[in-house]
């Protein structure tokens, strides 16, 4: 059986590099691993996502209805969109940013803000972190993908890779350390 | 060699390149961009390629490489078929000299497109050769063997993808280009000029070819048995076959079809004459199930449990096929709010159809077309009303004010279109609209660059996709040359909302064709974003009334909070200032670093 992860953000926060760099380090562990990702119109600030599916085996690239082991989310809403793709038992890891989708920002809708709250209702396992306010803090929020990689690569036992080096290949010489940084910060948020 | 993590496009890409391919042209258009994007990255030393101005004549650049004796490659997205049709119909009765593969992507869902039309079915209609792989070694392999199949058996073949298949990453080998040398060109208008007299002739040619080709299609390496010793048959092609292995694992016997044009009836009648049960699953228009069905096994299963709607996933199968199986998974009491695709901050678009909000439902009935600019039909914009296919912006206006001066409407059709579309087929349009003298206003939003699919080069841009130099072709000059006097052709910037209202006030004036021309380039450019990197705008809380006036032209980065409005991400804020035309308090600022 393949472990599902989904990520879900809003187009231009960076889900692909992290998908790149997870796939990198889970085929170095030896799994068969698949990535699905959907370009296009939806990028243009629209809800993105993007499936990794690693095993033994992996057929279907991409990931239905409570199939997934884990969500992350870079968005709090976002997180809510993809609750219907968890499966029962699995885990979901959060920002707690909130970006505002044009029906709310021109007053069409409301923003979700209790969203953590109804998703901790129905989910045991919910990790809620401060992923782009740390990374902003380290020197810039572009660096919010990385900090949830490794939160996410502590929440999936993940170890036995050298996570740090991927995280230096794909990231921008200039900003190494920065990323290092977050990966860390990300690795020892709980 | 090697293994490398490549998508579907990419592995595509190998794969025409490993089969020593010459020449290679396409449009670009999601989900099939990234393969001559690749092709121009990584192989352009061997491949001779370029962006085409649409699917057709990508189609036609490849056809004259086919007929010169050149292994030749295009591609396009499902409704790129549409336009490219015309030389494929007429290129599979010519036949090849040196191998023709092209790529249809389709787009299950619609993730990226105007509708979801399953590709499949034009094949049989064209008579061509068709392959469905599966995962991104398929790709690579399908690729590579198209050329001996379409050279073997003269024919053209298709290599039909889907979404997931085009942008799904799996383990590829990598393999030693194999180099092919360009046949001799030999004059022979019998079968590469389709007079009636010839075309007769090739006809039953093709039609011979054809049943040589299901004769191979029944034993080739691509159509295969999985035997599990099972007692229910799974017939299933590309995406598909994913999906049912996921589902199903060893528990049923495949069919796995990967030349699925001409269908290997031989085979699938043994196969489907070994069970009781059988499952055809495939995503889209029941292609498959009606060959099963055809072969006299009407009791096989398909669309009667899965849906011809729609992108296909292994829960929907699970749900069809195994009720009751599928894991448990969680409801939330409240919604998340839509989240659609928007015009980006700065994008110069924005400026022209707020520009245009002041004449809706009074003046102008506003047509768009494809591109980043179909955003603009969105509220609250809401600044167009309906689209249909590239180049139809200007073309479908003529009609339209037809129809509506034949009720007394006296408000006047103005269509639109991008710069890239008008070369793909707008130029035609716009022809139609100065010969027909038509009572419209026609615009060309020049942002200088293909913006949608990720910022190809086009014919108005000065580099192509050899990455030379190439000349720039001058829209305004285009338009000028149709004929139209000089005071009926007007170029302004989008983000000068009086300029543009002043051109179109200029367009409802005067009766007959006028022509509006908005250039700015992309926000989203590299030299642009330098340029802009410096700036952004800011609003100052304490002058802010609240009037929501700014909210009106739909930018992603001003939010309204606690009875402000506020520019909350100062790193996509642009400083484009059209946020500033709106305040009427003087509350927003250009900021310079």
């Amino acid at each position: 059986m393949a472990n599902s992860i989904l990520l879900v953000g809003v187009g231009g926060q960076g889900t692909i590099l992290i998908s790149k760099i997870l796939t990198a380090g889970l085929t170095q562990l030896g799994y068969q691993v698949k990535m699905s990702e959907i370009h296009g119109m939806s990028q243009r600030g629209g809800s993105v996502s993007t499936q990794i599916k690693y095993g033994e085996s992996v057929y279907a690239p991409n990931i239905g209805l409570a199939e997934a082991d884990m969500v992350i989310s870079f968005e709090k809403a976002e997180a809510l969109r993809a609750l219907p793709f968890l499966k029962k038992g699995g885990t979901l890891i959060t920002d707690e940013r909130e970006i505002y989708p044009m029906p709310v920002l021109s007053g069409a809708e409301q923003y979700p803000h209790g969203a953590i709250d109804e998703i901790k209702k129905h989910v045991e396992h919910v990790l809620v972190i401060k992923a782009a306010e740390t990374a902003e803090r380290l020197g810039s929020i572009r660096a919010q993908n990385i900090v949830l990689l490794g939160a996410l690569v502590k929440a999936m036992k993940l170890d036995g890779v050298d996570w740090e080096e991927l995280v230096k290949r794909f990231v921008p010489a200039k900003a190494v350390d920065m990323n290092i940084a977050a990966y860390r910060a990300g690795y020892g948020m709980e | 060699m090697q293994m490398e993590m490549l998508s579907g496009n990419e592995a595509v890409a190998r794969g025409v390149y490993e089969a020593g391919c010459h020449v290679a042209a396409a449009y670009p258009g999601t989900p099939s961009t990234e393969i001559l994007e690749n092709i121009g990255q990584k192989y352009k030393d061997k491949i001779y390629c370029q962006w085409a101005c649409n699917e057709k004549t990508a189609v036609e650049i490849a056809s004259g490489a086919s007929i010169g004796g050149a292994r030749a490659f295009a591609a396009m997205k499902h409704v790129g078929m549409n336009v490219a049709a015309d030389p494929i119909f007429t290129m599979a009765y010519s036949g090849v000299n040196g191998g023709f593969v092209f790529v249809s992507a389709d787009d299950p869902g619609c993730h990226s497109s105007q509708n979801e039309q399953d590709n499949r079915l034009y094949a049989p209609h064209a008579k061509i050769a068709m392959m469905e792989p599966s995962d991104s070694a398929e790709c690579r392999d399908f690729a590579k063997a198209a050329f001996d199949i379409s050279e073997r058996f003269d024919t053209l073949v298709m290599l039909r993808m889907t979404t997931r298949v085009c942008h799904s990453k799996s383990l590829v080998k990598l393999e030693e280009r194999q180099e092919v040398p360009v046949k001799k060109y030999v004059r022979d208008p019998k079968k590469n000029a389709m007079l009636p007299a010839h075309a007769r002739a090739r006809h039953i040619y093709r039609e011979e070819m054809l049943k040589k080709l299901e004769e191979y299609s029944n034993d080739c390496p691509f159509n295969r048995v999985e035997a599990n010793g099972a007692k229910i048959g799974v017939v299933t092609s590309g995406i598909a076959y994913e999906h049912a292995k996921e589902v199903f694992g060893n528990t049923v016997d495949y069919l796995k079809l990967g030349l699925t044009y001409p269908l290997p009836r031989r085979l699938m009648a043994d196969f489907c004459s070994k069970y009781d049960t059988i499952y055809v699953i495939e995503e889209n228009d029941p292609y498959l199930e009606d060959a099963v069905h055809a072969l006299g096994f009407t009791g096989a299963i398909g669309k009667a449990r899965l849906p011809i709607c729609d992108e296909l996933n292994a829960r929907i199968i699970r749900d069809a096929f195994l009720p009751g199986t599928a894991e448990e998974g969680y409801e939330a009491a409240i919604k998340a709010p839509a989240r659609p695709p928007v015009l980006c901050a700065g994008c110069p678009h924005r400026g022209f159809f707020f520009a245009l909000t002041k004449y809706l439902n009074k003046s102008i009935v506003p047509i768009g077309d494809i591109g980043c600019y179909t955003l603009g039909i969105n509220p609250p914009l809401n600044a167009l009303d309906a689209t249909i296919c590239m180049g139809s912006g200007i073309s479908s206006i003529i009609g339209l004010a037809k129809a509506l001066e034949m009720q007394g409407d006296t408000r006047k059709a103005l269509g639109c279109l991008g710069d890239s579309t008008f070369f793909h087929s707008g130029m035609t349009s716009l022809m139609d609209v100065v010969a027909a003298d038509a009572n419209v206003i026609a615009c060309i939003l020049d942002n200088s660059i293909t913006a949608m699919t990720g910022h190809q080069d086009n014919p108005g841009t000065t580099r192509n996709l050899m990455g030379e130099l190439s000349p720039a072709l001058d829209i305004e000059k285009l338009a000028l040359a149709t004929g139209l006097a000089r005071d009926r052709v007007v170029v302004v910037d989008p983000l000068d909302i009086e300029a543009v209202r002043n051109a179109v006030e200029a367009g409802l004036s005067v009766k007959g064709p006028f022509v509006i021309i908005t250039r700015r380039p992309c926000a989203l450019i590299k030299e642009v974003q330098k340029q802009n990197a410096a700036r952004h705008c800011e609003i100052d809380g304490d002058k802010c009334r609240g009037c929501k006036q700014c909210m009106k032209i739909a930018c992603p980065a001003i939010e309204f909070e606690n009875g402000k409005a506020r520019i909350f991400d100062t790193a996509s804020c642009t400083g484009c200032g059209l946020c500033m035309h709106m305040c009427k308090f003087g509350a927003i600022e250009r900021k310079e670093k």
